[in-house]
């Protein structure tokens, strides 16, 4: 027999008592995705549901400072035990690289990727988050491959750009028959309702449209104003309406 | 005990193996780990031998070790990892997520850490042997 690689045999039991597995998720970076996967998880913990957010940006991880947490390392027991931080788990790689750079090819990030999913212990959860890297690359061809019951939340801005890169990973995930929660359209600067339109002709829900608000950014590292914001109120919607429904 | 998680992903693959092979009984696991992880082999040993079904009762683990060689991307030089360089913190991440050596590690003659992990990276189930 050909040597093999054991890990990706225990990842669907490391993720058995996880009820949903959301990976949030666009073709195109700078769309809002780690705001709105930490802001979900965020507003789910809110509502009583046990979460954990799982930041899989492993070049530039970000969810870590949206939240402000400055030093939180997970523990040791059977695997790794991610620390919970504002009642969610977290889990990312800046955990292990600290302030260095993580300078990772496809392959390094495919294996960093399959080696977390297969020795953190998440435990019970309601809903796992996960915040994807730009792109259709390692990462999401790795998730629909090793995670069973994976759900997409497509992020969008208003630009054509970033809709036309959208819509392709919209193809690949409905050929691949992976369920896709909806389409979140962010930093939306007008009521234009063109992504509204072309959203629904891919016969997906369009969740919601989220104005840019400049007080975003003053609100990084601060859950409390984070989850006073627009973009807060808007998730809120969105879960009241299409994930806890 | 990151080793525990390790175990029981080689049991499950082997399982997985003895099912489809269709042996009833194992007799001997042939595991190789590479230097790079750092696996304490006195707890996974323990580990497997907690985890072990009852089909595996008989059956022997080995584990060798693979040296870890690392490839050069820019200036292809090549060498061997060696945990005695890193602070004590440093080869922990490396123990969890081998993946972070570049975050830490760089080619001793350019600088860069762009290199390949050519071998020993990680835990590789090599083969199962057992009865029909």
């Amino acid at each position: 027999m050909n040597k093999v690689d054991p890990r990706t045999t225990v990842i669907n039991e490391r993720l058995r008592r996880t009820s949903r597995i959301i990976a949030v998720s666009s073709g195109k970076g700078g769309v809002g995705k780690s705001l709105v996967a930490t802001t979900l998880a965020l507003t789910l913990t809110q509502r009583g549901c046990k979460v954990g957010l799982f930041d899989l940006d492993f070049t530039s991880p970000c969810t870590h400072l949206i939240m402000g947490v400055k030093d939180a390392q997970p523990k040791e027991n059977k695997g790794i035990i991610p620390p919970v931080v504002k009642g969610i788990a977290i889990m990312s790689l800046i955990q292990f690289s600290g302030d260095q750079v993580a300078p990772l090819r496809g392959a390094d990030v495919s294996n960093a990727l399959i080696e977390l999913l297969a020795v953190t212990q998440w435990g019970k959860l309601d809903f796992l988050i996960l915040d994807m890297p730009p792109g259709i690359g390692d990462a999401v061809l790795d998730l629909v491959r090793l995670v069973k019951r994976i759900e997409f939340l497509i992020v969008t801005t208003p630009s054509l750009l970033a809709f036309e890169t959208v819509k392709k990973q919209v193809r690949l995930l409905q050929d691949l028959k992976i369920p896709i929660i909806g389409v979140l359209e962010n930093i939306k600067m007008s009521s234009a309702t063109n992504i509204e339109r072309e959203t629904e002709k891919l016969g997906l829900k369009f969740l919601a449209g989220i104005p840019y608000d400049p007080g975003v950014e003053d609100a990084i590292g601060d859950v409390t104003k984070l989850l006073g914001t627009t973009i807060a109120n808007r998730i809120k919607n969105v879960v009241a309406t299409n994930i806890t429904q | 005990m990151h080793e525990w998680a390790l175990a029981e992903a080689v049991i499950t693959a082997a399982q997985q193996i003895a099912e489809r092979e269709k042996l009833k009984e194992i007799r001997e696991v042939n595991i190789k780990i590479g230097e790079l992880q750092q696996v304490e082999q006195d707890i996974f040993y323990f580990a497997l031998s907690q985890l072990k079904p009852s089909n595996f009762k008989n059956a022997k683990f080995h584990i060798s070790t693979a040296k870890t060689s690392l490839k050069c991307r820019v200036c292809e030089q090549a060498w061997v990892f060696s945990k005695s360089k890193l602070a004590e913190d440093t080869a922990e991440a490396i123990h969890f997520v081998p993946e972070v050596a570049h975050s830490y590690i760089k080619c001793p003659k350019c600088g860069s850490p762009d290199f390949e992990i050519v071998e020993g990276r990680g835990v590789w189930l090599e083969n199962i042997k057992g009865v029909r």
